[in-house]
């Protein structure tokens, strides 16, 4: 089953994240790694959340990851949506929407890469399989 | 210092309604507030503690102000459904250190009439809202990834439901009374892979308050004594992406600190309230507790193991979240209630666990798949 083109909420933004969007509006996806402690998080802080280190840096990510586990949500106003969780290649795993794909056919460990879609604001990110 | 035997629940009240389209909220947290109040055998004037979370109009300072309330101990602390089972917690430290001497605590809302207002946006928002995570699907994907991970099928998780029918036939306010099969919950459309409609809990308005007291004021009133002797509550989330497992919930850390405070073990447990906002929800927290290794839940609950009178570990015998009553989508203040019912006799008697000196109720809130705490109390029949 395909689901038919969403709108999406625009980020608000904040002081704390606005790298991470501008990055976006060029099709960049950055994740944070803390120089510290060599750890690198999604979603992006200026204070790690491992070892509370200041010196977190921005850095582009490949975008390339696996499906850690999806659910395929029939029940919605918008049409079905495919929800899930994808870790990078770099190590964190986030969560978002597996777009542009047969939803039936989504299966835990497929590999995915990250795609942008636009909003009113900067696009947001999102991954389909490869 | 522990809370172990320094507070006794000396109160309970569940309120019967399922619908209210009739009842203002602050009104259904009013009602229950005196239904645990009459069932205690106390006065609104003995109340020197109040206890409430985000359910609450207006919050704590208002909920006292409608609720004619005058008292020198206040928490709101909002852990969505296991709110009500930190705050009991929390009622019996405030109790050991002289705080309040008499708590009370309530819940109440009406999801069934109309929306919840939305909750205020957490530091994620930008990086999250735009996904769609729902309850549905946020417990669908712990769901997919148990299965992944341990083989866990459909059929197991579909038995925990029908042991939460049997249960709720014997229950007169039950919002679901039909005894359900396997094959009745298999049948049942497809929610959001691969969580069935009768692998969710129901949508109920309503309410319930508890009396948490001190030791001597307990034997003073009438009721069975019921005491609290070990307590624990954590919360997990995603932590910056790293190590994400969502095969397992915040209970792993709260039920041992719970389990070690009160110094038993899942073994020595008479009967269970576990949170069962869906069936897996039930499956990973049995794990997590203890029952059963993690991985083996399927198995554990298959065959009615969770059926009173049948199986090993009896559990949410008024229907649970599943069949009964979900007040304001928050299902811990119902798990408490009930276990002190198990606890003091009074539970229907086709489900009241024989001699029922010990019990567990334990719950998890906001949203296991994204982040959640979750809160363990042991009780005991004094």
């Amino acid at each position: 089953m395909m689901a038919e083109a969403k709108k999406y909420p625009a980020p608000q933004g904040n002081p704390e994240t606005a790298p991470f969007w501008e990055a976006a509006r060029q099709g960049k996806f950055l994740i944070k790694r803390c120089t510290a402690c060599g750890e690198p998080h999604y979603f992006p802080r200026s204070i790690c959340p491992f070892c509370f280190s200041d010196k977190t840096v921005w850095e582009e990510s490949s975008g390339e990851a696996t499906i850690y586990t999806f659910s395929l949500m029939r029940k919605s106003a918008t049409g079905p949506y495919a929800i899930g969780y994808v870790t990078l290649k770099e190590g964190p795993s986030l969560q978002t929407n597996i777009v542009d794909c047969d939803m039936e056919k989504l299966k835990i460990g497929q590999k995915v890469k990250v795609v942008f879609k636009p909003t009113d604001g900067a696009p947001l990110p999102f991954f389909t399989p490869v | 210092m522990t809370i172990k035997g320094k507070a006794y629940i000396a109160g309970i009240y569940e309120h019967p309604t399922r619908h209210a389209p009739d009842k203002s909220t602050a009104q259904l947290h009013a009602e229950v507030a005196k239904g645990a109040i009459e069932d205690a055998g106390l006065t609104k004037a003995d109340i020197d503690g109040y206890f409430c979370a985000g359910d609450a109009p207006g919050g704590v300072m208002n909920m006292v102000d409608y609720l004619g309330l005058k008292v020198r101990h206040l928490d709101s602390t909002d852990t969505g459904g296991c709110s009500y089972l930190i705050h009991l917690g929390h009622a019996a430290e405030a109790i050991a250190a002289g705080k309040c001497s008499i708590a009370l605590i309530t819940l109440a809302g009406k999801p069934r009439t109309g929306p919840m207002p939305p909750r205020a946006a957490g530091a994620e928002s930008d990086f999250e809202a735009a996904y769609g995570a729902t309850t549905h699907n946020a417990y669908g994907m712990c769901a997919m990834r148990h299965m992944h991970d341990y083989g866990t099928t459909s059929e197991q998780l579909a038995w925990i439901k029908v042991a939460a029918s049997h249960h709720a036939q014997y229950n007169p306010h039950a919002m679901l009374r039909e005894v359900v099969t396997v094959e009745d919950v298999l049948n049942s459309p497809m929610i959001s892979d691969p969580l069935h409609r009768m692998d969710c809990c129901v949508v109920t308005d309503g309410g319930g308050a508890l009396i948490v007291t001190t030791p001597e004021i307990a034997k003073s009133l009438k009721k069975p004594l019921v005491r609290l002797i070990g307590h624990g509550e954590a919360t997990k989330g995603p932590r910056g992406g790293k190590d994400l497992d969502l095969t397992h919930s915040a209970g792993l850390w709260s039920g041992p600190r719970a389990f070690e405070e009160a110094g038993v073990t899942p073994k020595d447990i008479k009967y269970a309230s576990i949170y069962d906002s869906f069936t897996i929800t039930v499956l990973m927290q049995i794990e997590d507790l203890g029952f059963c290794r993690k991985g083996e839940g399927g198995k554990f609950v298959a065959d009615g193991n969770l059926i009173s009178g049948v199986g090993k570990l009896p559990f949410n015998t008024d229907g649970g979240g599943l069949c009964s009553n979900h007040p304001v989508n928050r299902g811990g203040m119902t798990k408490i209630i009930e276990a002190v019912r198990q606890l003091r006799g009074e539970a229907h008697p086709k489900v009241q666990v024989k001699n029922c000196d010990l019990a567990v109720a334990h719950g998890t809130g906001g949203l296991l798949g994204v982040r959640h705490a979750a809160s363990t109390c042991i009780l005991e029949r004094a």
